[in-house]
């Protein structure tokens, strides 16, 4: 039993060398970059990103850890893979020149080559070790594998590939090799999978038009690793991946308390408004004010001196400022003093992963106490919902990290009230949900809003009514006869009494904190 | 009989061309590892017996001259480049296959 323990505590000990890859997110699922002195696989269609994946490894290899590294390209030529990753920021010919990196262009054409017998791959080895030495490279990529055994046989193939891990162990490399996914060797034989100490699959999926890359470690010999497939991005700073776990774990849970902007809504969440670092939603049907009570809320926050990003994706910024004018907020003055911040993108123009990567680039810079995302409901339309809510749950829990209030609106239909299947996976994530809706009272539209649920306060049960005025938003009661809103002469008159009175007193403008 | 003389010329001509051309091969190997070994018997038993007096065969051990594999783009040891005459041609293996490697050769 002892002896039991003692094993055990020494393995905790035991860390797996681990080359780190330097590419944002990756680290972090396979806990601390890929084996040391050890190959690993990337295995993917055509167009997922495995020759620039590859390439980071090695340019930040060079850049961020030291360490030297060799290129074989058998796809490639060395001047188009230099301009190709030129494109993401990285300059090889400066690596090149200082001799840290060393890209040996190989061509293979099998079709010009007659077997006469029995044969090896020698020199693939032997200009390997040459380029190895040439700059002592730490790291080595082979790109591809497909093209470098194409038309062998395979006999061959299978002996001179066990042969090659061994000879990058013994050379004590950390070695990426790519390969297509869709090759039968890989696939029916798998020996390349059984050999490789780390196999990772990248994938670019295409649903409803819109393509996301994902990356998914099938294997990691000696290492726990996230199982999941994470979606990655490629952009001008290179490969991004975005893992759950690195966002979700350490939320701080605030207990401070941020108006909403409005008094009467402030009053209805236990007098005091929403928490600060909460996530808010706002759902409604078409022309039921959810911008409006978005862009009071950004008002107040910017009132009180605090950064706000406001994501437009319906209205361009320009569109809204001269909107919310009209009903009191003027946010041009805000925008110029640089306190509130627009980001308008068209929802289609990209995934939604790049849009939150823009997001989060703005974040990273102006560092917002407030985020608005409005409406939510378009970036919808771009991707299967189950995707659009693991990637909104992500980015609200990077938010809920950096104690950043968020607050989306969501539109919905007037059939699915309730009952909109992409809403209420939204719903059950926020901590505050609040539903704005028509009703018809006395056959005139009227404005309403109600607090659905909100954690963590006494919140009112009440449908209040809504009123958009040029002053700003204020609510008040309905009147009702039990259950029903009543449209009588009588509510009528108490009505006017009602919107009389609280039009003097419009809180918009003060934040009661 | 009644041959055109011109047809006659040509004919003579091709031959005496077959015979005097010079056949200019590389052969890379690595070391004395089995493959080479015998890829070097193989190939200079084949070239005595065909191509006797009119080819020049350089043996090239890319241990030795790795740049010279760089250069030629090898990858896949023994291999036999036919250099002249045109078109080049490559042949990989240990050279046991005599009929594969005439063929490549151009002999047969």
């Amino acid at each position: 039993m002892k002896s039991l323990i003692a094993k055990k505590s020494e393995k905790d000990i035991f860390k797996f060398p681990k080359a780190p890859t330097g590419i944002q997110g990756l680290d972090e699922i396979t806990f601390g970059g890929l084996p040391k002195n050890r190959s690993s696989l990337l295995v993917g269609d055509t167009g997922c990103g495995k020759t620039l994946m590859a390439m980071e490894f090695l340019v930040n290899g060079i850049e961020l850890f030291d360490e030297p590294g060799v290129f074989m390209a058998f796809e490639e030529k060395k001047d188009e893979l230099v301009l190709n990753v030129k494109s993401l920021g990285y300059d090889l010919d400066k690596h090149i020149a200082n001799n840290k990196l060393y890209i040996e262009q190989v061509k293979i054409s099998p079709d010009e080559m007659v077997e006469t017998g029995k044969y090896n791959l020698e020199g693939l080895f032997v200009r390997l070790e040459q380029a190895i030495y040439k700059v002592m490279a730490k790291r080595v990529v082979l790109d591809s594998l497909d093209k470098l055994f194409y038309g062998l046989d395979e006999k061959i193939l299978r002996s001179e590939f066990l042969r090659l891990m061994t000879w990058l162990k013994k050379m004590e490399v950390t070695a990426i090799i790519t390969s297509e996914n869709g090759d039968p060797f890989l696939t029916h034989k798998g020996i390349v999978e059984y050999v490789a100490d780390c196999v990772i699959i990248l994938d670019n999926r295409l649903t409803n038009q819109v393509g996301t890359r994902r990356l998914r470690i099938v294997k990691y010999r000696g290492s726990t690793h996230g199982n999941n497939e994470y979606p990655f991005t490629i952009d001008e700073s290179g490969i991004s991946v975005y893992p759950l776990i690195s966002e979700s774990i350490q939320q701080a849970s605030s207990s401070k308390r941020i108006s909403s902007g409005i008094k009467d809504l402030d009053d209805m969440l236990d007098r005091k408004g929403f928490y600060e670092g909460s996530s808010i939603l706002i759902s409604g049907t078409a022309g039921t004010g959810k911008t409006s009570i978005a862009a009071s809320f950004a008002y107040s926050v910017c009132q009180s001196k605090k950064v706000c990003l406001f994501c437009a994706f319906e209205e361009a910024p320009n569109q809204v400022i001269r909107n919310m004018s009209s009903i009191g907020f003027h946010l041009e003055p805000l925008v110029k003093s640089g306190i509130l911040t627009f980001y308008y993108s068209r929802p289609t123009l990209q995934n939604l992963e790049l849009h939150f990567l823009a997001i989060k680039k703005i974040i990273h810079e102006i560092k917002p106490s407030v985020v608005i995302l409005d409406p939510i409901t378009n970036l919808m339309t771009e991707g299967p919902n189950s995707d659009i809510r693991s990637m909104l749950t992500r980015f609200v829990d990077f938010l809920k990290t950096k104690q950043i209030t968020v607050l989306f609106t969501a539109a919905i239909t007037v059939g699915s009230i309730e009952r909109n299947p992409s809403d209420e996976g939204i719903s059950s994530m926020v901590d505050t949900w609040m539903m704005v809706q028509d009703i018809e009272v006395d056959a005139e539209r009227t404005r309403s809003l109600c607090v659905m649920k909100s954690r963590g306060m006494v919140h009112s049960n009440e449908v209040r009514r809504f009123i958009i005025s040029g002053k700003g938003i204020n609510l008040s009661p309905i009147l009702t006869k039990g259950k029903m809103p009543v449209a009588d002469s009588k509510r009528k008159i108490k009505e006017h009494e009602n919107l009389s009175t609280s039009k003097e007193s419009i809180g918009v403008k003060d934040s009661s904190r | 009989m009644s041959k055109k003389i011109t047809d006659n010329v040509e004919v003579k001509a091709s031959a005496a061309d077959a015979g005097q051309k010079t056949y200019v091969l590389q052969l890379f190997v690595t070391g004395i590892l089995p493959n080479s070994v015998r890829a070097i018997g193989n190939i200079k038993s084949i070239c005595e017996k065909y191509l006797k007096d009119r080819y020049e065969l350089e043996i090239i051990d890319i241990y030795q001259q790795p740049d010279l594999a760089i250069a030629e783009d090898i990858i896949a040891v023994p291999v036999l480049i036919k250099k002249s005459p045109y078109p080049q041609e490559r042949m990989v293996g240990d050279m046991s296959n005599t009929e594969k490697v005439l063929k490549g050769l151009g002999i047969v």
